[in-house]
């Protein structure tokens, strides 16, 4: 185990250096909110069809629109610092609100594609590594190499046609029932009912990734002469499988998990379209046609913010998987 | 005497050993042949599609959703407003094709440029230039891409490069990695101590050794990129003005309970050429990379 003072240590480290990244996607964000051509007023105005020029001034006024772009970089930070995305014109709330309000709904799914993905995608590649070169080696590979080439979205769109308009089995959408009002445990499975049809179609992507790398990294490590040890100390197959192999093979595998959280991400915007799954990705979507940059752009700015922690937290698994690693990328 | 005799007790080895070399060799450039003759079919239909199916695809040419093989004039069925599927799958392969290919080089220039340049120097440069990298992969590239698209208007030409943009972070890691490799290599240090310049070096000496990795890269880039376009103008973000098989899915969607072919057709056209791509890339890796697929 690790020493509280390592995790200390690597924990540190972790925050020190997504500093920087943080403060250079918050820019960015604001940079992409000046491109936009026009902006809130615009579309209020074009909305209500009845703004004079006055009015206009004056709601710019209200939203600061009609200061340089320093100031309002500063105002901007500021603002986030304390958790104010701004106001969202479509919705008439705040855009902290909003995204409270949606982000839970894609976490639930984000979270058990990707624990569904590493499960499926490390014990489909243990597979294919047990028996590399053979047929059923072969057969999985490219199965799982169409896994990797088919959209998620579409496998999403073609199981709702199998399982829920020919079979009757799932639910076609939504993240719940909503005619009746359930409590406990029918609850939950309903709602775990509605999620297995969008989080396996944003899973096939990544368990396709996951058991390509854990394949290669295993039938890599094979050859490694702790391996070889492990095997002439007498240790069970099994055992110099999982301990010395897998646990080895996991790295890499965790790394890509991290790297891969910004698509999954992208992934589930898709993917709760195709469900109605009402989470972030569907007030993007909400927002891109209102064209509430507020509201988008606070999407964006969360969404990276997410995958950094989720990073950070992947830093502090390694440190505890592999005691050689110091820091993540030194 | 003796000597016919050896070579006739040796020869069925050496054949058959040829013969194991064959299989071997096909096996490893199996994936590559095949990933190769079906991207080249893709190629021809895209290529081919104003001569097979002259007139514009979003013309209505039937009776709508009618399903493959109901009518001899539109093999593959109509759509909801009586297109031609046939003919869409065959447009919307040049779609795919053009907006993978030049949303990779978009990509493999920014990151090309990026990765060499900071693997090439070091020290400050390399510093910030890897920070800038970290930021463009922290941001969730299909939200980066949807909010490029949004800003400007959605044309082919800003929808390749917004996944240009999005995607060139891994180009970047990859060649950064190289370059950080090969710059101590005794070839660079003799071109440096020739006085090449710095451009010359990174350009003409070190450039075509990091290639292997690169160009395997790239075919999985302009699958990706496939997939990225797919799934932005199915959520109707796409080019308006062309149809493309993301757009054919999402219409096709409203009609999945009667008519799911309308979102069976297009989906398979992607996962088939991105299969192909990604075969290619695997075959690549094999032949340029032999260490990597070792058994």
């Amino acid at each position: 185990m690790m020493s509280l003072r390592r995790t200390a240590q690597v924990a540190r480290h972790a925050v020190l250096d997504a500093l920087p990244t943080v403060v250079g996607i918050v820019v960015l964000n604001f940079l992409l909110l000046h491109l936009v051509p026009g902006d809130a007023v615009d579309v209020l105005a074009g909305q209500s069809g009845s703004a004079t020029a006055a009015t206009m001034d004056a709601m710019r006024a209200q939203f600061g629109l009609d200061r340089d772009l320093w100031s309002q970089l500063l105002s901007y930070f500021v603002h986030l610092a304390h958790f104010d995305l701004g106001q969202s014109v479509r919705f008439g709330m705040p855009v902290s609100r909003l995204l409270l309000e949606r982000i839970g709904n894609t976490l639930i799914l984000m979270v058990t594609a990707q624990v569904l993905a590493l499960i499926l995608g490390i014990l489909l590649g243990w597979i294919m590594a047990t028996f590399a070169g053979r047929w059923l080696d072969r057969a999985l590979s490219v199965l799982v190499l169409i896994f990797y080439s088919t959209p998620g979205f579409w496998i999403g769109l073609m199981a709702i046609v199998l399982f829920s308009v020919e079979l009757g089995w799932l639910p076609n959408g939504g993240t719940g029932t909503l005619s009746v009002r359930l409590e406990g445990l029918p609850w939950l499975l309903d709602r775990a009912r509605h999620l297995v049809l969008p989080a396996l179609a944003l899973a096939s992507f990544f368990m396709a990734i996951y058991a390509r790398l854990t394949r290669a990294a295993l039938v890599e490590v094979q050859y490694q002469d702790f391996m070889r040890t492990a095997h002439a100390k007498g240790l069970h197959p099994l055992v110099v499988q999982l301990r010395h192999g897998l646990r080895n093979a996991l790295l890499p595998v965790t790394t890509v998990a991290g790297i891969q959280l910004g698509n999954l991400l992208g992934g589930a915007v898709v993917v709760e379209t195709v469900f109605n799954w009402s989470g972030m990705g569907q007030l993007a979507l909400e927002a891109v046609q209102g064209r509430d940059f507020n509201v988008l752009l606070g999407v964006l700015l969360i969404s990276s913010i997410l995958v950094i922690v989720a990073n950070a937290a992947i830093d502090l698994l390694h440190a505890w998987l592999d005691p050689r690693t110091e820091r993540a990328d030194a | 005497m003796s000597g016919v005799e050896t070579l006739g007790r040796v020869l069925p080895v050496v054949a058959l050993r040829q013969r194991r070399g064959w299989l071997r060799r096909a096996l490893r450039t199996g994936p590559l042949v095949c990933g190769s003759a079906i991207l080249a079919l893709v190629v021809i239909i895209a290529l081919m599609a104003p001569i097979l199916f002259p007139g514009n695809p979003n013309d209505m040419v039937d009776v709508p959703a009618q399903w493959p093989g109901e009518s001899a004039a539109t093999p593959l069925g109509t759509d909801s407003m009586g297109r031609d599927v046939a003919a869409g799958l065959a447009y919307g392969a040049r779609v795919s094709l053009l907006v993978g290919i030049s949303s990779a080089v978009i990509g493999l220039l920014i990151g090309t440029t990026v990765g060499a340049i900071g693997g090439y120097f070091g020290g400050w440069t390399d510093r910030i230039l890897a920070r800038l990298t970290i930021i463009f992969q922290t941001i969730p590239s299909f939200l980066l891409v949807i909010v490029i698209v949004t800003i400007a208007t959605p044309s082919a030409a800003i929808i390749a490069l917004a996944i240009g943009v999005a995607s060139w972070p891994t180009v970047a890691r990859l060649v950064r990695a190289q370059y950080r490799s090969l710059r101590a290599q005794d070839f660079v240090m003799a071109a440096r101590s020739l006085g090449y310049s710095a451009p010359r070096i990174i350009v003409c000496e070190i450039l075509p050794n990091a290639l292997p990795p690169i160009v395997v890269t790239t075919s999985v880039m302009v699958a990706n990129a496939i997939l990225i376009e797919a799934g932005l103008s199915f959520l109707n973000l796409g080019d308006a003005n062309l149809i493309s098989w993301g757009s054919m899915i999402g219409d096709g969607r409203a009609l999945l309970r009667t008519a799911w072919f309308l979102t069976a057709l297009p989906g398979s056209a992607i996962a088939l050429t991105v299969l192909s791509l990604n075969l290619i890339g695997d075959g690549l890796n094999e032949v340029l990379n032999p260490r990597a697929g070792k058994e």
